[in-house]
């Protein structure tokens, strides 16, 4: 650092900081470090893993009914399903979760149907309509433009003394937008109950991480918002659910924000309308297999006898089962009359726009 | 009361009547608004419920719609129309349409005052008028007063508005013009335009500050024996064309002013429904006076740039002589 202006000056230092990584199980599922108190029940671990198989099912099947033309592009979540479910799992029904669009193991969590989820991305508003907590955000697809509400969301709850939290999720390449730091930076002046989750998954579509920021971690964002941050291993769904258990507490506790950078990879396509393989070569993939998140805690768990073959094949069974019944539910769902478009415009259509529903409801069916 | 106490006015009541009712924006709170619409209410109602936020714009739409879906009544303030673009993400991709993405699961009523438009000779960026962009964006109601009594009455009714309201703030004559208020807590409508005059010969459309030289200008017409319609538009989306086109019916000859630039303006949208559903009406093609389809100029040219008395004037003696 000899280039910086000020070495060699010996100005005296006025702040310090430091960054901090949580991670417990490693990719061959040996214990890096004690576990925290919730891992001590493996029926706990068993849940998320049960979570994050059925995530992963739901994607995969997901991206096959794009491909076989019954749904529209879809954002898959493949090798991050311990970001989602972790996050989840530390929070409250009365919580409000801001997710992104990749985030559907957190909406199965908090009870969104995968048949809504599947409107959704069939191109039907209804399935934001869905069956999780009424308060919960649908996923935001501009980038970062959800934290401003989670802000909002949180002062709601501190103005209130409501002791509930918003949990906002983002990828990596929201940390680039001024969105994000300026409800991070309101969060930090007003100590809301919020905390802010960074899925970086190292690439925002073809852009790595390095373009992204000169940051070396994106952790260490929340210090200049006055807050803290840590960096947890995002594809140990243990590490993720401590930190956002710990995070979540402290601030229905009074505490204020947190960021949390849960640091885990893209193994498919940013959506099914991108071809990764432009952009990024197959070795890297391949290697980042060898790190995700569903062997590691299989591994664990075989280890503590919690978990075996027959009940793999039990869940695989069960996962197929749900999935298809949701499928079939999407599929048989009924389409709606076009002037629907202007049922939830305003509370009441105005009258100004009456006449083009009813010109659109008069408009013979092309 | 001038028009900004009764901006003033309106806002206390609303905080004192609804403790859902939360304001923000920058320099709001002890320095009570660079215009002062927020003076004293700080003091009254707490740094809670008058939040003076970072300067970030942004932020400010988007925390209103935060607070929007969890049921708080947000009104935002943003310090000039210069400053509001940083939003426009916010306006057009959330507020407007958190309703209609969620199916009615969630909204968004929530207030974003701005102060519109030129003529108190303020720095470069602090004088747009671009309401007619606001007006394009479905899911938004845009209103602007023309008085202290539509400011207090309209701004009430944007609150208790169960959607998104964008309030445009004529600063030119924040102060200029004086009416009597009685801060009674009433409402006056939304979506509903005000004959502020009847006549017969010639229909002049406004909204915001121009009215006031729309009203000058039906004046001077008296004195020539043309007898002017004046309407304020009040709320710009959705507009009550049926005030409008009724008017026209009668004199069938009209003049539509406003400050902001011609082309795509909000004049242009009026002029299209008439031509749609009033041609037959019509003794004189429609005419606009509008700012020119410039980058609105520092003050030294500001009073070049809008509509003058004059060219109100002129243009109805030319719509009245033209058959």
């Amino acid at each position: 650092m000899s280039d910086q202006p000020t070495a060699g000056e010996e100005l005296p230092v006025i702040a310090r900081f430091e960054v901090r990584r949580r991670a417990y199980l490693a990719p061959d599922g040996t214990v890096a470090r004690s576990l925290p108190q919730f891992a001590a029940d493996t029926r706990v671990l068993v849940s998320l893993y049960r979570a994050m198989v059925l995530t992963r099912a739901f994607d995969l099947k997901a991206v096959s009914l794009q491909r076989t033309g019954r749904l529209g592009t879809y954002a898959p979540a493949l090798g991050q399903e311990a970001v989602a479910v972790g996050v989840a799992s530390a929070m409250l029904p009365e919580d409000v979760l801001l997710p992104s669009y990749r985030d559907n193991g957190a909406l199965l969590w908090r009870g969104v149907k995968m048949e809504e989820i599947l409107l959704f991305w069939g191109g039907d508003e209804r399935g934001n309509d869905s069956s999780g907590p009424a308060h919960d955000f649908p996923p935001c697809i501009p980038v970062g433009s959800q934290a401003p509400h989670a802000a909002g969301v949180a002062y709601a709850f501190k103005l209130r003394r409501e002791p509930r939290v918003a949990v906002c999720l983002f990828g990596d390449g929201a940390t680039s937008k001024g969105d994000l730091w300026e409800a991070m930076n309101f969060a930090g002046v007003w100590q809301l109950p919020v905390v802010f989750i960074a899925n970086n998954n190292q690439w925002a579509i073809s852009v790595p991480l390095r373009l992204q920021t000169a940051s070396a971690t994106l952790a260490q964002k929340a210090i200049a918002a006055g807050f803290s941050g840590e960096q947890v291993d995002g594809n140990d769904v243990i590490a993720v659910r401590a930190a956002a258990e710990r995070a979540v507490t402290a601030a229905r506790s009074g505490k204020g924000p947190f960021f949390i950078e849960a640091v885990t990879y893209r193994l498919g396509d940013h959506t099914t309308a991108d071809d990764a393989a432009r952009y990024r070569p197959p070795e890297e993939v391949q290697a980042h297999w060898k790190e995700e998140p569903f062997a590691r805690l299989r591994s664990y768990l075989v280890s503590q006898k919690a978990w075996g073959k027959s009940q793999e094949e039990e869940l695989a069974g069960e996962c197929q089962e749900r999935v298809e019944a949701a499928v079939d539910r999407y599929l048989a769902t009924g389409p709606r009359a076009p002037e629907t478009m202007f049922d939830h415009l305003y509370a009441e259509l105005p009258k100004a726009y009456r006449g083009q529903r009813d010109e659109l409801q008069g408009t013979p069916r092309a | 009361m001038t028009l900004v106490e009764a901006v003033n006015a309106a806002l206390a009541r609303a905080l004192a009547d609804d403790s859902n009712v939360v304001l923000l924006g920058e320099d709001i709170g002890v320095n009570g608004g660079v215009f002062r619409a927020t003076i004293g209410l700080q003091q009254r109602f707490g740094r809670e419920r008058v939040v003076d936020t970072p300067l970030a714009e942004a932020l400010i739409g988007g925390l209103c719609v935060g607070m929007a879906a969890q049921g708080l009544k947000p009104v935002g303030e943003i310090q000039f129309m210069g400053f509001l673009y940083p939003c426009i993400d916010q306006l057009v991709n959330h507020a407007s349409r958190l309703r209609h993405r969620t199916q009615g699961r969630l909204s968004c009523p929530m207030v974003l005052r701005v102060p519109h438009g030129a003529g108190i000779r303020a720095p470069e960026h602090h004088s747009e008028s671009t309401e007619a962009m606001l007006a394009h964006i479905p899911g938004l109601r845009v209103v602007m007063p023309s008085s202290p009594e539509r400011a207090y009455g309209l701004l009430l009714a944007a609150i208790r508005d169960p959607d998104p309201v964008i309030f445009l703030e004529p600063t030119r004559i924040y102060r200029a013009v004086k009416g009597q208020v009685e801060d009674n807590g009433e409402a006056l409508p939304l979506d509903v335009a005000f004959v502020l005059r009847e006549g017969r010969d010639v229909t002049l459309i406004s909204w915001g500050a121009m009215v006031r030289e729309t009203m000058a200008a039906a004046d001077q017409l008296a004195a020539e024996h043309l007898d002017a319609e004046v309407i304020d538009l009040a709320t710009l989306k959705p507009y009550d064309a049926e005030t409008i086109l009724a008017s026209v019916a009668k004199t069938g000859r009209c003049v539509i002013v406003h400050e902001a630039a011609r082309t795509g303006g909000f004049g242009a949208e009026i002029a299209a429904s008439i031509a749609e559903r009033a041609l037959l009406s019509l003794l004189a093609p429609p005419v606009r006076i509008t700012g020119y389809d410039t980058v609105i100029p520092l003050p030294r040219l500001e009073q070049h740039y809008m509509p003058s008395v004059g060219r109100i004037v002129a243009a109805a003696r030319k719509v009245c002589q033209f058959s």
